[in-house]
């Protein structure tokens, strides 16, 4: 039964779906001068990286199956795309190695001489629904005697599966196809989607992740989804409730797969080039990280996390991979008041958890010695020595700034998701979503209304 | 045929008893705490590089200790920082953890090297090439198996004839049980981490002898190896991870010798998935039967 509500929702859904593509749209047709094109990369790999964290959080977060593979399945969706659209006249090229390799046909390319722009996207379509095909394909096979094994033995399993894949899909004999471990390239990519003179490259990855990401939303909403969860919750329970536990489980891997796969094709597609090699376990450690830091068990933490994290790794944090010289006085002690504000703020915080905890720097032992906190006399050296090498900074002429050198980002940042990983493991949205934070506290002000 | 195929044997035993030191350290973690440590291989680089940074100023007699005491120090540290903190948490948050340690250490690997890679030390005596049956290989071929199981006959002597073996026994039998009978918990997971990761170190002064270059993500194929080699042998024996090792080592050896290098490393991870299928408690492995 559809309730008057749901059409409500749907609308509204709707609103913003196509609000949020006009924008980025817009985006897509403003001058480099006001759009940095860093920006549209972010949009387009966040978007992509979005969808496949969702798939990943579909099967780790919502059904408890903690699967290590999403790199292989992805591997599979973009091998299937590329190898399927590489231009005929660019086939010689890109199989150089290979004499006679490549399919001799391109679909999208024969949809798009026959019928133009729409011709090209139905091509496209086709490919990317292909593409997830071949990969739930694989998915249902490997599944058959992966999917009986407990937590972690299924984790490194699926790891070991994805590294079969590559594997497979490097083999030398079957180079006319795959092209062996060189690069394909050529195939059609976003920029090749345009409408009139209107650019579309942020719109089309936008458009077809958040279709997909709509279909899990929809897909976990539904009584497969609440079966899904009650597996994730106790497998014994939801047995005894009449839950057949292999079907929802292969069920559910495929569908993550499938969307794996999509995700990998629009991955190749973003790249415009794809090379096995980089679907490697760490790849997947990535995903898992961005399904961490959003939440398990949050579709919306999976895409904000996924944003974050690609603006992160892209942009944000390039300037740690610079060596920086800051020979400007102002500057220079603009950047040492704030290093030295941050030093105090943390001592500060490390004094009121010690007053609050009723710990001092030295205690009177009862009887005989008194006892020194070593922890917390370790921690005001290391701050003294900061607040001195700070100061030291200010007078020294044109000082390096130092540890900012090539590889320091990907250090502070995978420092940064150890913190989240041990400290804040609920992540940005727990389990929580976006649109039912106004329903819970709206419920949460009628209970204490109703108890008043 | 024989004379063809010795090469390729002689590698294989010794490449196994490498993957047979590391997987040590995963199945005596793993047998404890349930927990696969992800960040186990990259130690196993870690050691690789401390032994290129300590050879460059300091001889080798002071530079091989020195490797295998910051390994062990490392190793301890990665279970204080990562771990611990996790030890009442559900077990996926420990296998991220896990994740996220190993991320981060490749990531500082990286920015610490340069990323480049660099030429291991040769090692005399050990690097030597020696004829053995008609092929030449390096000495450190024929020394592994035996080092390897002189290693592993002290471990099994330690574990079952110390106070400290008694209680990692009882550790990996029942956590919360052997808490009570008065076993200091972490002095014993401690000591399991400081075991693993020389093991680690010794098995990763074999392995770079032989391969010569060391990069920050070298060690996490064969890390992933010694694992599979541990869930093979049955995961938790330590018996099981040795011949699991050599097994791993001596099959991958043979299918390089075929020509079909591709297929090695997918050899590997496809026995995994059928010893998981067929006998999930691999070879010695005991029948546990998991806690609801």
């Amino acid at each position: 039964m559809i309730k008057k509500n749901d059409h409500k929702k749907a609308w509204i859904t709707m609103v913003i779906a196509v609000a949020v593509l006009a924008l980025v749209g817009l985006l897509d047709n403003l001058p480099s001068t006001i759009v940095p094109s860093m920006l549209l990369t972010v949009l387009q790999k966040g978007a992509i990286y979005a969808l496949v964290a969702v798939s990943m959080n579909l099967l780790n977060g919502f059904t408890g199956l903690f699967s290590l593979g999403q790199a292989g399945f992805m591997l599979l969706g973009a091998y299937t795309y590329a190898v399927l659209t590489v231009p005929v006249e660019r086939q010689a090229s890109v199989y150089q190695r290979y004499k006679g390799g490549g399919l001799g046909f391109s679909v999208t390319q024969s949809l798009g001489n026959s019928m133009g722009q729409f011709g090209l996207l139905l091509g496209v379509v086709a490919c990317l629904i292909l593409a997830g095909c071949v990969a739930g394909l694989f998915a249902w096979l490997i599944g058959l005697p992966v999917l009986k094994l407990k937590s972690d033995y299924l984790a490194i399993a699926t790891l070991g599966f994805a590294e079969i894949i590559r594997a497979v899909v490097m083999y030398e004999k079957l180079g006319p196809v795959t092209n062996g471990s060189n690069l394909l390239y050529g195939f059609t990519s976003f920029t090749d989607f345009h409408l009139g003179s209107l650019k579309l490259t942020t719109v089309m990855p936008f458009l077809f992740a958040g279709l997909c990401i709509l279909v899990v939303v929809l897909l976990i909403n539904s009584t497969y989804g609440r079966a899904f969860k009650a597996i994730r919750d106790d497998e014994v329970a939801a047995e005894a409730m009449g839950i057949n536990l292999a079907k929802h489980k292969r069920m559910s891997f495929i569908i993550s797969s499938f969307f794996a796969g999509i995700s990998g094709a629009l991955l190749a597609m973003f790249q415009a080039s794809v090379q096995a090699s980089a679907f490697k376990a760490a790849m997947t450690y990535e995903i898992l990280l961005i399904v961490v830091i959003g939440g398990i068990g949050s579709i919306t933490g999976s895409v904000i996390a996924a944003f974050l994290f690609v603006g992160c790794s892209e942009w944000w944090l390039r300037f740690l991979d610079n060596e920086t010289i800051l020979g400007n006085f102002g500057v220079k002690v603009k950047f040492a008041v704030v290093f030295g504000a941050v030093i105090a703020a943390v001592v500060a915080f490390g004094m009121l958890r010690m007053k609050r905890k009723g710990k001092k720097l030295l205690t009177h032992a009862v009887q005989g010695q008194p006892a020194v906190n070593w922890r917390a006399v370790l921690g005001l050296a290391v701050a003294a020595i900061a607040l001195v090498w700070d100061i030291w900074f200010v007078i020294s002429p044109n000082l390096k700034l130092p540890l900012l050198r090539q590889g320091f980002r990907m250090v502070v940042f995978s420092v940064v998701i150890m913190i989240v990983v041990l400290f804040f493991r609920e992540g940005i949205m727990g389990d929580r979503e976006f649109w039912d934070m106004g329903r819970r506290k709206r419920a949460a002000a009628k209970k204490a209304g109703a108890s008043e | 045929m024989f004379d063809k195929i010795l090469p390729y044997l002689l590698a294989g035993i010794s490449v196994g008893g490498q993957y047979a030191l590391i997987s040590i350290g995963y199945t005596m973690v793993y047998g404890i705490l349930r927990l696969i440590n992800f960040a186990h291989g990259d130690i196993f680089t870690v050691a690789g590089f401390a032994m290129v940074y300590a050879a460059a100023t300091l001889p080798l007699s002071v530079s091989i200790p020195l490797t295998i005491v910051l390994t062990v120090i490392l190793g301890v540290l990665v279970e204080k920082v990562a771990y611990r903190p996790l030890r009442s948490a559900p077990r996926m948050s420990v296998m991220i953890s896990a994740i996220g340690m190993s991320y981060l250490l490749q990531n500082s690997m990286w920015y610490l090297t340069g990323g480049l890679a660099k030429q291991y030390p040769v090692l005399p005596w050990v690097s030597d090439r020696v004829n053995v049956a008609g092929t030449t290989t390096s000495r450190v071929t024929i020394i592994t198996p035996f080092l390897t199981l002189l290693l592993v006959a002290g471990l099994v002597l330690l574990i079952k004839r110390t106070k400290i073996g008694m209680a990692m026994r009882a550790a990996s039998r029942d956590f919360e049980t052997a808490q009570l009978m008065g076993i200091k918990i972490n002095n014993v997971i401690s000591f399991t981490f400081v075991v693993g990761s020389l093991l680690a170190a010794v098995g990763s002064m074999l392995y770079f002898s032989n391969y010569a270059t060391v990069t920050p993500t070298v060690g996490a194929m064969p890390g992933l190896k010694a694992f599979v080699a541990a869930v093979f042998g049955g995961i938790g024996s330590v018996p099981g991870a040795v011949v699991g090792g050599f097994i791993i080592g001596i099959c991958e050896s043979l299918i390089k010798g075929a020509g079909l290098t591709t297929f090695s490393d997918a050899f590997t991870f496809a026995l995994l998935i059928v010893i998981l299928a067929v006998k999930p408690t691999g070879l010695f492995g005991e029948n546990l039967t998991e806690k609801v």
